[in-house]
């Protein structure tokens, strides 16, 4: 039972109050902030309480998503899982989560709310319900760009460009579709986190691949999607893997509307999406990957300190190495192999950070680093390291799982576009030195 | 926050809401209240506006009616007789051919909170429940609720709750819940909602219509249900079986919440759903939502509680993330913790030992003092680490690892010598108050075998004038003391320094009171101040963390899946407090008494499939003393002779010597596979090392096996013993499972060895394979304690032999 519900921007500005049951004032909302910015480091922040209050909160897009209640016998589970739920609801329909958009589309927020919880209870966060009942329309936030117009070729030809989905397609209010100018567009991604230990000699300590396939779905009446993912691929540990590129992953699990009857046979998932995006389906594999870890890091340390870094495979972007350093390190000097990179040692951290914006396939980069550390000790050499890579690998699954096709069903009368994209990302590709 | 100009922006809203123009304009009157409605959430006082908002709300444009609604419902307690206006509309909404306006009027009605309107609501609720669309039952239903809590000593009227039970039948499932959830509000008084079989089997059978929401609504409220039969039960078991393992996190956790209500007299069944849930909520603890890992983490904690195996094959799974935030960090090393094994602890440490330079100083004092935790089972490994940190010099971590190695210290005295020579140069290094604390407790503890401590001590009490800290100068006060009572030549000067300073010039009483106290001891005489003085250095009962026994689900099962379980900031597994009771095993040589510890946890799941009580057996058995071993004074094999045979003789003629309290003769059986392969040269190597002396054996091979052995146990407070003792192996076929015969009269001792018995016998009929070896001991004068200490150290060394033969 929820007694209030309020989002709160990192700066500790109202955006969002509403109270379902007066069982406490809006003063809370202050009461609120004050707490969860005087925590200390171990005390974790998701309950706290104030009297007989209790506040749950979650963060999504930089903002504070509270709920407050009154009982302690309240299932932690159901409020975390409601507040991202309806913070991913808003992120539908205001077409992305920021202070900004929330301020600007606060009535559809509250008309949100108002459909969503009635009484401190929840009532359904179906967006196939809700869109029945919801009436403001979305303000987008985005402003007009130039940007946009480098998609359409000179004198509006289509061009290799405009066939690609911009990243940003997906980003925006699902309500627009109602109208006549927006697309129908369906999205499936498929998106899977590593996060990888690998030790000093190369070897693969742990690692850990949640995946997920994701549909975001524009269409305004989608009778039926049949999603094919690859024919050979298995579930559990027991079975064994054929001859070919075989597709494990430890544990499946599907969101409660897709209906499994082809997938024992072929591999095929049916659902009918509703609007809005939605998990259709979650899996992990752990420690047997398939393929070799996407980088590897050869380093050198030395008394006058340099290393070398050579990560290999698949093209990545947004590649950021952390770096720990000794304490007391004063200054660095770097020497790095293309120009678009770039190093900075961060003090507060005691870490270099070195970004590389783009990242080919099947290459080496190298860099070597000197730093200056006053008091150097032999012991100094200890807090070199491990060195923690953050990337993003477009095109890749690491679990080899690909979408085989993507049906509609009936052939939808209008044009419709699907895009079926794939991303692994990790932030916490861990290599210790 | 008003800022400033806000009277103006209102009177500003107010002449453009009164404006005719304005108001013929459809989407310009909207725009105009959004604009107040925006200045209310920013925290604006907008409530002059009232009544040009009831003007605002007769409107056929349903997104600006929604609008007005919001305010409206914001401020009418503040307005009642302005509200009254407005239940007119709302009546004729309720009147709307359009259910989304008819739904929209009842629910606002009912939030506008003013008893005073409860007549002019209760007629268009009723007519709401018969509704024939669903969104307006929805709200109807609720609306009762409100309703009731709005005059919560109102009569309850019975029309209205008999035709909310019927609408438990309704088609929509959304208005089943919230029937539920109105009874529930309703009928507090009279314990809820009444749930008797017939609507327990309803609401399971259409369990699967609802949404997430709904189902944990109805699980929540079927814990009050007590099944009738144990076949009802286990039908009811059967149909949540799948929800069990949803992959919705509130659904799993709300069904096993039920299980465990549900099975609170079947343990076995309770751990069997514990097993189940494991993938769930692992999966959880990988959430994309943080908030989701924290929960499944604190849930785990407390599943661990009664499984402390469940999730040893899954460590890995609990390695912290390099973005993840410090309170989750800190969690997973809680339960990292909690499954050290001896397969994992290498892999354990080394991760744990990346995190001890975390950037973060808080995660790498908990990665440390998770690391002193291990420490007390596998302490060689650990104390390397932690000597290993303090190479590091810095601050935080050095101050962290003497406070570790003080708790370390204080439960593994036989760390103390690593601990002693690690402490030299590292008071430099500590800046803050608990890690200087920490180091002169220790100085005072071990002060005779550091050697620089009169030097470190001659710091602190140059230093004690600009000493902020309170806590620091009481500690520095009693380790001077300590001191001085062992290494007197080199302290004195400076405990008259200190006394001098503390009694003349020190301003906090409590400091001067016990200055001035222990000069009146020292007034005393030496003798008294060291009985006064002489303290304890370590506490043998707190214990072993793999020992630890597991603890029955009923304990835990009240508080699973409420916010209990996240607030508490890990409070059982907090790295324990010197002097802290905590009455759990203690081996005096935990870091290789691993076979034995786990097997004592295996004893644990096969006695808590049959009941849950006799699971502490093993481990409340045996409360240790600390315990040293040593060869001096010799003794010859014919002293040996005569000693044995004086006491069989007296044992076998009778027991008369009833009086004679200071000597006990005990056997015991040891479980411990494959004797005879080991070589006698390598038994004797393995006993010379704990200083146990062997003195004759038989050739191997041979049946039956005997070994003679002796030693002395040398005990803090009960001064030293003699043990001698005779290891036999009978053999596979003369094998008896009948556990202990008992030579001394201690009752309660007694009881402690029919329990080892006990578990004993469970450990037979779990491997048949494992032998058993007789041990006789004698002990001259009788100490029970150190009787058993001995004892569990000899069966660690049987347990090593055998583990390192096979």
């Amino acid at each position: 039972m929820i007694s209030q519900v309020f989002i709160l921007s990192s700066q500790g500005d109202h955006l969002i109050y509403k109270d379902f049951r007066g069982e406490a004032g809006s003063d809370v909302v202050s009461v609120f902030y004050e707490k969860v910015t005087a925590l200390t480091g171990d005390q974790p922040p998701v309950v706290m309480s104030h009297g007989d209050l209790h506040f749950v909160h979650v963060r999504q897009g930089g903002l504070y998503w509270v709920a407050t209640t009154t009982s302690p016998g309240s299932s932690p589970f159901t409020i975390i899982e409601f507040l991202n739920r309806f913070s991913a609801l808003v992120k539908d329909y205001c077409g992305s989560l920021s202070e900004k958009s929330v301020q600007m589309n606060f009535a559809l927020i509250y008309e949100l709310l108002d459909e969503v919880v009635d009484y401190g209870y929840i009532q359904t966060t179906s967006s196939d319900v809700l869109k029945n009942f919801i009436q403001t329309e979305a303000v987008s936030s985005k402003p007009f760009s130039l940007f946009d117009l480098s998609n359409v070729g000179f004198f509006g030809a289509e061009t290799q460009q405009s066939k690609v989905a911009p990243s940003s397609a997906a980003s925006r209010p699902i309500q627009s579709s109602r109208e006549q100018g927006g697309r129908s567009e369906i999205f499936l991604d498929v998106i899977e986190r590593m996060s990888v230990v690998i030790g000093s000699k190369g070897v693969v300590l742990k690692a850990d691949v949640e995946g997920e396939v994701r549909v975001k779905c524009f269409m305004p009446s989608c009778s039926e999607m049949r999603i094919g993912l690859n024919e050979e691929f298995s579930i559990g540990k027991s079975q064994l893997r054929g001859y070919g590129a075989a597709v494990r992953v430890d544990e499946c699990r599907f969101h409660q509307n897709v209906h499994l009857d082809e997938f024992h046979s072929n591999r095929v998932l049916r659902l009918c999406p509703s609007q809005g995006e939605q998990t259709v389906m979650q899996y992990q594999l752990s420690d047997d990957l398939p393929s070799a870890p996407p980088f590897r890091l050869f380093p050198t340390i030395e008394r006058d300190s340099g290393g070398r870094y050579s990560p290999r495979v698949h093209a990545a972007i947004n590649v950021c190495a952390t770096i720990p350093v000794p304490k007391g390190s004063v200054s660095l000097s770097q020497e790095l192999s293309s120009p678009d990179q770039s190093a900075e040692l961060k003090l507060q951290n005691r870490a270099i950070d070195w970004k590389i914006p783009r990242f080919i396939g099947g290459t080496q980069l190298s860099a070597l680093f000197k730093l200056e550390v006053s008091g150097l000790s032999p012991s100094s050499l200890m807090e070199v390291g491990p060195v923690v890579l953050v990337f993003e690998l477009p095109q890749l699954t690491v679990s080899g799982l690909q979408i085989r096709f993507l049906r509609l069903s009936p052939v939808q009368p209008a044009p419709s576009q699907r895009w079926i994209r794939y991303v692994t990302h990790s932030d916490s590709y861990i290599l210790r030195l | 926050m008003p800022y400033l100009g806000s009277e103006d922006a209102v009177r500003e809203l107010r002449r453009a809401l009164s404006n005719p123009n304005v108001q013929s304009d459809q989407l310009r009157y909207r725009n105009t209240v959004l604009k107040a409605i925006r200045a209310m959430s920013q925290g604006v006082d907008v409530s002059d506006l009232f009544s040009e908002m009831v003007k605002a709300c007769a409107t056929v444009d349903i997104v600006q009616k929604k609008l007005v609604y919001v305010f409206l419902c914001s401020y009418a307690t503040l307005n009642p007789e302005l509200s009254l206006l407005v239940i007119n509309t709302l009546r004729k909404d309720c009147q709307d051919p359009n259910p989304m306006v008819r739904s929209l009027a009842l629910r606002n009605m009912t939030n506008l909170r003013l008893p005073s309107l409860v007549e002019y609501v209760e007629q268009p609720l009723a007519a709401g429940l018969r509704d024939r669309a669903a969104c307006v039952r929805r709200v109807a239903v609720l609306g009762w609720a409100k309703l009731h809590n709005l005059q919560p000593d109102a009569e309850i009227d019975a029309a209205v709750v008999n035709e909310l039970y019927g609408l438990l039948r309704d088609p929509d499932p959304v208005v089943m819940v919230n029937c539920l959830r109105a009874l529930e509000e309703i009928l507090k008084k009279e314990g809820g909602v009444a749930i008797n079989k017939p609507i327990t089997h309803h609401l399971l059978n259409r369990l699967k219509e609802s949404d997430v929401w709904g189902q944990c609504e109805v699980l929540r409220i079927l814990q009050r249900y007590h099944p009738q039969s144990e076949d009802e039960l286990f039908d009811i078991l059967s149909l949540l079986d799948a929800s069990l393992v949803s992959p919705h996190p509130p659904v799993m956790a709300a069904t096993l919440g039920l299980f465990l209500g549900l099975c609170s007299g079947l343990p076995a069944v309770s751990l069997a759903a514990l097993e189940r849930v494991r993938g769930p909520l692992l999966a959880a603890c990988g959430s994309t939502s943080r908030e989701t890992r924290f929960t499944a983490l604190c849930h785990i904690q407390l599943l661990l509680r009664s499984l402390p195996g469940l999730m040893g094959a899954h460590y890995k799974r609990f390695f912290c993330g390099y973005a993840e935030p410090a309170y989750i960090k800190q969690r997973k090393m809680q339960v990292l913790v909690e499954l050290v094994n001896d397969e994992n602890v290498a892999m354990l440490l080394d991760e744990l030992k990346g995190y001890c330079t975390d950037v973060n100083p808080e995660t790498a004092q908990a990665a440390i003092s998770a690391i002193g935790r291990i420490g007390r089972s596998y302490s060689d490994r650990c104390l390397e680490i932690l000597t290993g940190l303090l190479g590091l010099k810095q601050e935080h971590i050095t101050s962290a690892v003497v406070q570790t190695m003080c708790d370390l210290v204080w439960v593994c005295p036989q760390c103390s010598d690593t601990v002693c020579s690690a402490l030299e140069g590292c008071e430099e290094m500590l800046q803050d108050s608990q890690g200087r604390q920490a180091l002169l407790w220790l100085l005072a503890a071990y002060g005779e075998r550091v050697s620089s401590a009169p030097y470190t001590l001659e710091g602190f009490i140059d230093r004690v004038r600009s000493e902020a800290s309170l806590g620091v100068k009481m500690e520095l006060l009693t380790t001077t003391m300590r001191l001085f009572l062992c290494r007197p030549s080199e302290t004195q000067d400076m405990l008259g320094r200190l006394l001098h300073y503390c009694i003349e010039e020190e301003m906090d009483m409590c400091v001067r009171d016990q200055a001035l106290l222990y000069y009146r001891l020292l007034h005393c005489g030496i003798e008294e101040t060291h009985k006064v003085l002489h303290g304890q250095r370590s506490d043998p009962s707190l214990g072993v963390l793999i020992g630890r026994p597991a603890e029955p689900i009923n304990q835990w099962a009240y508080s699973f899946n409420t916010l209990e379980p996240l607030r508490q900031a890990g409070v059982e597994t907090e790295p324990a407090s010197r002097g802290s009771p905590e009455h759990v095993t203690f081996d005096p040589k935990p870091n290789t008494d691993l076979s034995d510890t786990l097997n004592c946890s295996q004893i644990e799941k096969v006695n808590l499939g049959s009941d849950g009580a006799s699971g502490f057996t093993c481990s409340s058995a045996k409360v240790l003393a600390p315990l040293s071993l040593s060869l001096s004074p010799a003794l010859s094999p014919e002293e040996f002779e005569h000693l044995w045979m004086q006491r069989h003789a007296e044992q076998g003629a009778e027991k008369l010597e009833e009086e004679e309290e200071d000597y006990v003769c005990l056997e015991e059986r040891i479980q411990f596979p494959a004797i005879p392969p080991c070589s006698p040269q390598s038994l004797q190597a393995a006993m010379q090392l704990v200083n146990i002396q062997t003195l004759a054996f038989t050739p191997p091979h041979t049946l039956p096996w005997r070994v003679y052995l002796y030693t002395h146990t040398h005990h803090a407070h009960y001064g030293s013993t003699l043990v001698i003792g005779e290891l036999l192996y009978i053999g596979e076929a003369s094998r008896r499972v009948a556990a202990v015969k008992k030579g001394m009269e201690d009752g309660d001792v007694v009881e402690g060895e029919q329990e080892a018995g006990l578990s004993g016998r469970a450990l037979v009929r779990k491997d048949g394979r494992e032998e058993e070896v007789e041990v006789t001991l004698k002990q001259q004068p009788r100490d029970d304690n150190a009787l058993k200490g001995f004892l569990s150290i000899l069966t660690t060394v049987l347990h090593t032999l055998s583990s390192e033969s096979s």
